[in-house]
């Protein structure tokens, strides 16, 4: 109880710090073309709290590191502003912009020592001799690398590369730290624990963190809110449980976990009932996104674990919307298993989540699968 | 029990693909070198034509001149060709290979062609004369002078500056450049501070390669100059050729030789263990980790 209580605290006194020590970043309208069909990133308004963790996700073109340029002051911007607590810094140049840069391949210096590498930002700012070593000696410690300081790049593994970017990026306390996909280079093993060390740390320095991935597990686990990037354009934005719960469209649903998917084509967003082959489903008004509109298609979508599967109708609660389905496979996973579905005439490819210890199924069975309308989207396309 | 053996191992025979090239080089290179040095001490053995070279009155004024020009042929090429590298690698694939076709035709075209060009272009009353009488400058001349001889021998060598550089410079990750500034360097400082550092091995190799070859060029000299201000290729070949004087001419080749190698031993020392070669072959060059 006392440990609780004790981490508790721990978490407030970062969270306080936190809103202290780093920038807000605000984008008003960026828009970076490079003459192509269509902008790299479109007209994007997104605001980040000071101190936050945002993770900019999304399948790889979408504009995540054109975007994160765009901050640092790489690219220059096509219209739009990037305001960083307020101050536009379109006309900037990226080393008057005080940002701490994170590089997918790390960008370490390959002919300075790790130490020279740390202290590199330092001595740009003419940092004191004595400063610049207490400064590098602190860091090295944050990120588990002390006794490493003589080593050559080259010299380290992969982690430790990573781990030395990380130093330096942070090193100079920079107010907002961009980072563009640093684990993408790791094995998965190295990807977890360092994940874990990229989320204390930044517990601990309290910078605004704007993080790049293509990977939706990475981003949720580490992100306060995620914006996900289609196209150069944000789909939606949100903390991972709001995404995960309530996707507005179908390319998040289907970009953050599993889904059954059952398009519906165009239908109206005030109707309480929805049709898919022969099968009336009732809708909930509050599973309804903002974006579906009579104009456009609509899907509905439904999470694995939000699907049961009965023998026949006749077990099927009367409240709950149901599908006809075929068992394809059966995955054991420990505690629960997977059941491959397909579902309805049109055989559309289904999962469910079913309890490992629920009555058996056989492969081929004709089942029916069902859910209650509160664990259904109804999201555009 | 049956012993499972393992297949013996095949005797390792692949040094023997070195045989033809090594039988070559010990052929037309190293015995010739061995035996003129070896004659270069006469019969009987003495250090008599050694010390010939520096008290003949004529042998150390052609050296220094040799290597005034060398040293100014070299550092000349590197000014010239670093920016026109780095340009290189920075250009679109159709620029590149264009600039790389206009580095590259000196190459293709004869010696002896492009000597004459330039005897033509530099002769007294040729073009770059005229140009100069035009601006009313009338003293500076460059048929049969020294200066002639090094601008010509710039252009020559300016390949041979280029092509390491462009080898070098292509391998240096350019988001290290960025990643500087993002760590506070303006664009000027980052490229000092990153980006030359890692060149170095490039502008060595090319430094090294230039000023060996200068140090012993032969028909450019001996085309737009003039007996009275001959390079050292010509002297040794004069002395071989002309007055069959072999052992003055190897003990001079050899001089030069020994020169060359501790000079060149000291731009490795500088630029880490790196021949002049290497870079030319191999692009495993600093690249930072991408
Ligand atoms: N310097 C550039 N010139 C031209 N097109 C570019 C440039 N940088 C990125 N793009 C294009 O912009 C789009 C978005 O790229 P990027 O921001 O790198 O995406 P992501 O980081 O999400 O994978 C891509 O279609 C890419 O080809
Ligand atoms: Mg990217």
């Amino acid at each position: 109880m006392t440990q609780l209580s004790q981490s508790n605290s721990e978490t407030f006194a970062a969270a306080s710090l936190a809103a202290k020590s780093g920038t807000e970043v605000r984008l008003e309208g960026v828009t970076k073309d490079f003459g192509l069909a269509k902008p790299a990133v479109d007209d994007i308004t997104l605001r980040i709290e000071p101190g936050e963790f945002m993770t900019l996700l999304g399948p790889s073109g979408s504009g995540k590191t054109t975007t994160l340029n765009l901050i640092a002051g790489f690219e220059v911007l096509t219209k739009g502003q990037v305001l960083l607590n307020g101050q536009d810094v379109g006309a900037l140049p990226p080393h008057k912009r005080n940002l701490g840069m994170l590089f997918q391949n790390y960008a370490l210096f390959p002919h300075m020592s790790v130490y020279d590498n740390v202290a590199y930002p330092l001595r740009e700012r003419k940092t004191a001799k004595d400063e610049i070593q207490r400064r590098v000696g602190e860091v090295l410690e944050l990120v588990q690398l002390v006794g490493r300081d003589k080593h050559l790049p080259k010299q380290l593994s992969g982690g430790q590369q990573q781990r030395v970017a990380l130093a330096r990026a942070i090193v100079f306390n920079p107010k907002v730290l961009l980072l563009d996909e640093p684990l993408g280079a790791l094995d998965r093993n190295l990807r977890g624990a360092l994940q874990l060390e990229i989320r204390r740390i930044h517990r601990e320095v309290g910078s605004t963190f704007v993080f790049v991935t293509h990977d939706q597990d990475e981003a949720m686990n580490l992100s306060d809110r995620i914006a996900l990037f289609n196209e150069g354009e944000i789909e939606q934005v949100g903390a991972p449980e709001e995404l995960y719960a309530r996707p507005e469209t179908l390319f998040t649903a289907k970009f953050l976990g599993d889904s059954n998917v059952f398009h519906l084509g165009k239908v109206s967003p005030i109707d309480n009932a929805v049709a898919w082959e022969d099968e009336r489903w009732a809708v909930d008004a509050n599973t309804v996104s903002p974006k579906v509109a009579s104009d456009r298609g609509s899907a509905l979508v439904v999470r694995p674990e939000g699907v049961s599967v009965s023998k026949n109708r006749s077990e099927v609660p009367p409240d709950a919307n149901a599908v006809k389905a075929t068992i394809l496979d059966i995955e054991y996973l420990g505690s629960y298993r997977t059941l491959v579905l397909a579902l309805g005439d049109a055989r559309l490819n289904g999962r469910a989540r079913i309890d490992a210890q629920s009555s058996d199924f056989s492969l081929g069975e004709e089942v029916v699968a069902w859910w209650r309308p509160y664990r259904q989207r109804l999201v555009a396309e | 029990m049956t012993q499972l053996s393992l297949p013996r191992r095949a005797p390792n025979l692949s040094w023997l693909l070195l045989v033809p090239a090594v039988a070559l080089m010990a052929g037309v290179v190293y015995v010739p070198l061995i035996q003129s040095a070896v004659r270069s001490f006469g019969d009987p053995p003495s250090l008599q034509e050694y010390a010939d070279l520096f008290s003949d009155g004529i042998t150390m004024t052609v050296f220094w001149r040799t290597l005034g020009s060398a040293v100014v042929v070299t550092l000349v090429t590197l000014v010239l060709g670093y920016p026109y590298a780095y340009m290189m690698t920075r250009a679109s694939a159709r620029v590149r290979g264009l600039l790389m076709t206009v580095v590259l035709v000196p190459f293709w075209t004869s010696a002896m062609a492009r000597n004459f060009a330039w005897l033509i272009l530099l002769e007294r009353n040729g073009p770059v004369d005229r140009i100069f009488q035009f601006f009313g400058i009338h003293d500076v001349v460059f048929y049969q002078t020294t200066t002639g001889v090094t601008i010509a021998m710039t252009q020559v060598m300016l390949p041979f500056m280029v092509l390491p550089l462009y080898s070098a410079l292509a391998g240096i990750d350019r988001k290290l450049l960025l990643a500087a500034q993002g760590l506070g360097s303006t664009p000027v400082k980052a490229f000092w501070k990153v980006f030359w550092p890692l060149s170095k091995v490039g502008v060595m190799s090319g430094l090294v390669l230039v000023f060996t070859l200068s140090m012993g060029f032969y028909i450019t000299p001996a085309l737009l100059g003039s007996p009275q201000n001959s390079m050292i290729a010509q002297l040794i070949s004069q002395r071989a050729t002309q007055l069959l004087d072999f052992a003055a001419a190897g003990a001079l080749g050899t001089f030069v030789l020994i020169v060359t190698l501790v000079l060149v031993g000291m731009a490795n020392s500088q630029g880490g263990s790196i021949s002049a070669i290497s870079v030319v072959v191999n692009t495993d060059s600093p690249k930072g980790n991408g």
